[in-house]
């Protein structure tokens, strides 16, 4: 292969691109403006800040013990921001999108669940409004929501005042009921006792004892990132996203560009003068992978210098696959050239092919939210193993072995699209 | 210097060029005429290594060209119709890496850039973007980019569409100036007048074969003129290639 063609082809085609003030803004600044935004939405609340809270209003109109019980455990319960409307401003509220779920408690509540608790009783139902857009928090609502309930009415029922005055008012409606002689002998014993426990007072200078139902464990929670001490950061997984998604798009506009110099006769020049078919090819391939490999590396030097990303893999990993993915990305614009058609209908062919790549890949959002299915499937796009092979080196911190794979299918990818392109290129000028 | 012998080109069912045979001499300039569709940018193109003719050869100096990468390749030169330039580079970018698909670098790259320029009278613009010059300057660095290497051949494929008289003119002491040096000069052109000034032979092409070659006086005496008098090349050929309208 001539090198001096070769590095002349080089070196115009990074002239011609940083010429272009427009594509050295698209392809470096709003990778870097739209990565901060989606990484400062996933990257969580870090170590120290407060969680998100979901708004959410509660509407008591029982005013029992229990109901008051409720509204407490809620109000003090830090994944909630509460308010306490009437019913229309809380059904209003979630009407608007000001809060995500209203949990409205009807008059009665606490005597019907107390009756309920121990299976005699009718259940009584607990409202929730819910916005239909957010069935995520909704679902949180719930459980969070059951946990209070159980807790309060369990609380009452074996030591509070409405839990006796119940036990007293059913022990006699047990006695005249139609249960079986067994099973009636059974609960009349259980809350003889009950009644017995709440009458014992507590031992001198002991506190009065807990009571009632709670949930029998706590969970201890370890993040499993690099290390036990490194908080997840998820300004790695976004920039890292958004630069390959904005490289592919400037590779896509270098395969548009090289049809349109087609167009204008330039390819003439080209294919008169005495260079082979591989300089012209292997030409366009090296610029391409380093100016895709300068827009992964200047992304993520602004990611390590502003937002504390670091490569708590291996470093050689890491560059692996950045090189890996940029060859991939530039034999990308060569395919692009080569099955465009014209520029105007390769633009708009390519635009949708870039955007499934990059949101199937994983490049927007992590792929453990797609269905089963989808997540085997989207193996085979190439932004997949590279946003996986850049997780895997930056926050994931796992070493040079994890950067194997991701590089060799990388690099697979690249092989193919580049012998597809070369195949498929015309060579041919009228 | 260069011999084409009996290309034939087809495009699926159409066939554009056919048995096509011609010869350029050193220091000599020939005129390939014909209607739109004629044939003769896919007669250029084959010349130039941008198309495989199906049949024929283009020998250069006597040997058969071959191959994208042929050494001889470099002997011949292309002006194509197109401005391939790139607008958004200066002269001397543009220059340096048309010259570099040659093979040139260093000083003899500088050396080869200043010269080309010099001709077409762009010397005092070499730093200016290409997308600053005007249509007529675009015109002349075309032409400066098909002479950059030396070659002994220049193609020319209407090299002078869309350009002001000055412009042109300067243009055609440029190419006298080239014959004067010994190139061998093939130049494609609806303009009658340009190969009337220009051209030592007449190549006139139609449906993709060659239908006259000869000298202007050759041809010119072929048609008699209006009043007894000597035919315009114009007259000459539409007489040869008739009045019908090409697409």
């Amino acid at each position: 292969m001539a090198l001096i063609p070769l590095a002349a082809m080089v070196r115009k085609d990074l002239q011609l691109f940083f010429s272009d003030r427009r594509s050295v803004i698209v392809s470096f600044v709003v990778p870097i403006a739209i990565a901060s935004f989606f990484g400062s939405i996933f990257s969580g609340p870090g170590n120290n800040a407060e969680p998100a809270r979901i708004a959410v209003s509660i509407v008591d109109h029982d005013s029992s013990a229990i109901s008051k019980a409720i509204v407490a455990a809620a109000d003090a319960d830090k994944n909630f921001r509460l308010t306490r409307p009437d019913e229309a401003g809380a059904r209003d509220a979630v009407k608007r999108g000001r809060t995500s779920a209203a949990v409205i408690i009807p008059q009665g509540f606490g005597d019907a669940a107390g009756n309920a608790f121990f299976g005699s009783g009718e259940k009584p139902a607990l409202d929730i409004v819910y916005d239909p857009s957010r069935s995520i928090e909704v679902a949180m609502v719930r459980g969070i929501l059951t946990q209070h309930v159980m807790e309060a009415v369990s609380r009452e029922m074996f030591g509070g005042e409405q839990g006796k005055k119940l036990i007293a008012q059913t022990l006699p409606q047990l006695a005249s009921s139609t249960m079986p002689a067994e099973q009636k002998r059974a609960l009349i014993d259980m809350l003889a006792s009950i009644q017995k426990l709440y009458d014992q007072p507590p031992a001198p200078g002991a506190a009065p004892p807990r009571r009632g139902i709670t949930v029998p464990y706590t969970v201890r929670e370890e993040a499993m990132t690099a290390g036990s001490n490194i908080a997840y950061n998820g300004y790695a997984h976004s920039f890292g996203g958004m630069a390959i998604q904005f490289l592919l798009f400037a590779m896509a506009n270098a395969g548009i560009e090289m049809l349109l110099e087609r167009q204008r006769g330039l390819w003439k020049r080209l294919r008169s003068a005495p260079v082979s078919r591989l300089t012209l090819l292997a030409g366009k391939g090296v610029s391409g992978t380093l100016i895709s490999l300068m827009i992964l590396l200047v992304s993520f030097a602004f990611a390590i210098i502003v937002f504390g990303v670091r490569i708590h893999g291996s470093i050689a990993g890491f560059l692996s696959i950045a090189i890996a993915c940029s060859m991939m990305a530039a034999a990308f614009g060569l395919l692009v050239a080569a099955v465009g058609g014209t520029p105007a209908t390769a633009r708009g062919v390519t635009t949708l092919a870039v955007l499934m790549m990059v949101m199937l890949g994983g490049a927007w959002v992590p792929t453990f939210i797609f269905p089963a299915w989808l997540q085997q499937l989207t193996m085979i796009v190439p932004v997949r193993w590279a946003v996986d092979g850049l997780d895997a080196m930056t926050w994931r911190g796992i070493g040079l072995s994890g950067a194997v794979v991701p590089t060799l299918v990388l690099l697979g990818f690249a092989a193919a699209f580049a012998a597809l392109a070369a195949a498929r290129f015309r060579w041919e000028e009228r | 210097m260069l011999e084409i012998r009996h290309l034939r080109k087809s495009f699926g069912p159409l066939v554009a060029v056919d048995d096509v045979s011609f010869a350029v001499e050193r220091g000599r300039l020939v005129g390939l005429l014909g209607p739109n569709g004629a044939g003769k940018t896919t007669t250029v193109s084959m010349i130039a290594g941008l198309l495989t003719p199906d049949r024929g050869d283009v020998l250069v100096g006597g040997a058969r060209l071959a191959g994208d990468t042929d050494p001889k390749k470099r002997r011949i030169g292309l002006v194509p119709q197109d401005l391939a330039l790139y607008d958004e580079m200066s002269a001397r970018a543009n220059l340096r890496f048309f010259g570099a698909l040659y093979g040139l670098s260093g000083a003899a790259l500088d050396k080869a850039i200043a010269s080309a320029l010099d001709l077409v009278g762009l010397a005092d613009r070499i730093h200016d973007r290409v997308s600053s010059y005007s249509g007529g300057m675009k015109r002349r660095l075309n032409l400066a980019a098909g002479l950059l290497h030396d070659p002994d051949i220049l193609l020319l494929d209407e090299p002078t569409v869309g350009v002001d008289p000055q412009s042109r003119n300067a243009i055609f002491d440029n190419l006298e100036l080239l014959k004067s040096r010994g190139k061998a000069l093939l130049y494609t052109t609806h303009y009658m007048e340009e190969v009337e000034r220009l051209a030592d032979r007449i190549v006139v092409v139609d449906h993709g074969r060659v239908i006259a070659d000869d000298t202007l006086a050759g041809l010119q005496s072929r048609v008699a003129g209006v009043g007894g008098g000597r035919a315009t090349l114009e007259t000459v050929f539409l007489t040869l290639t008739g009045r019908s309208l090409r697409d």
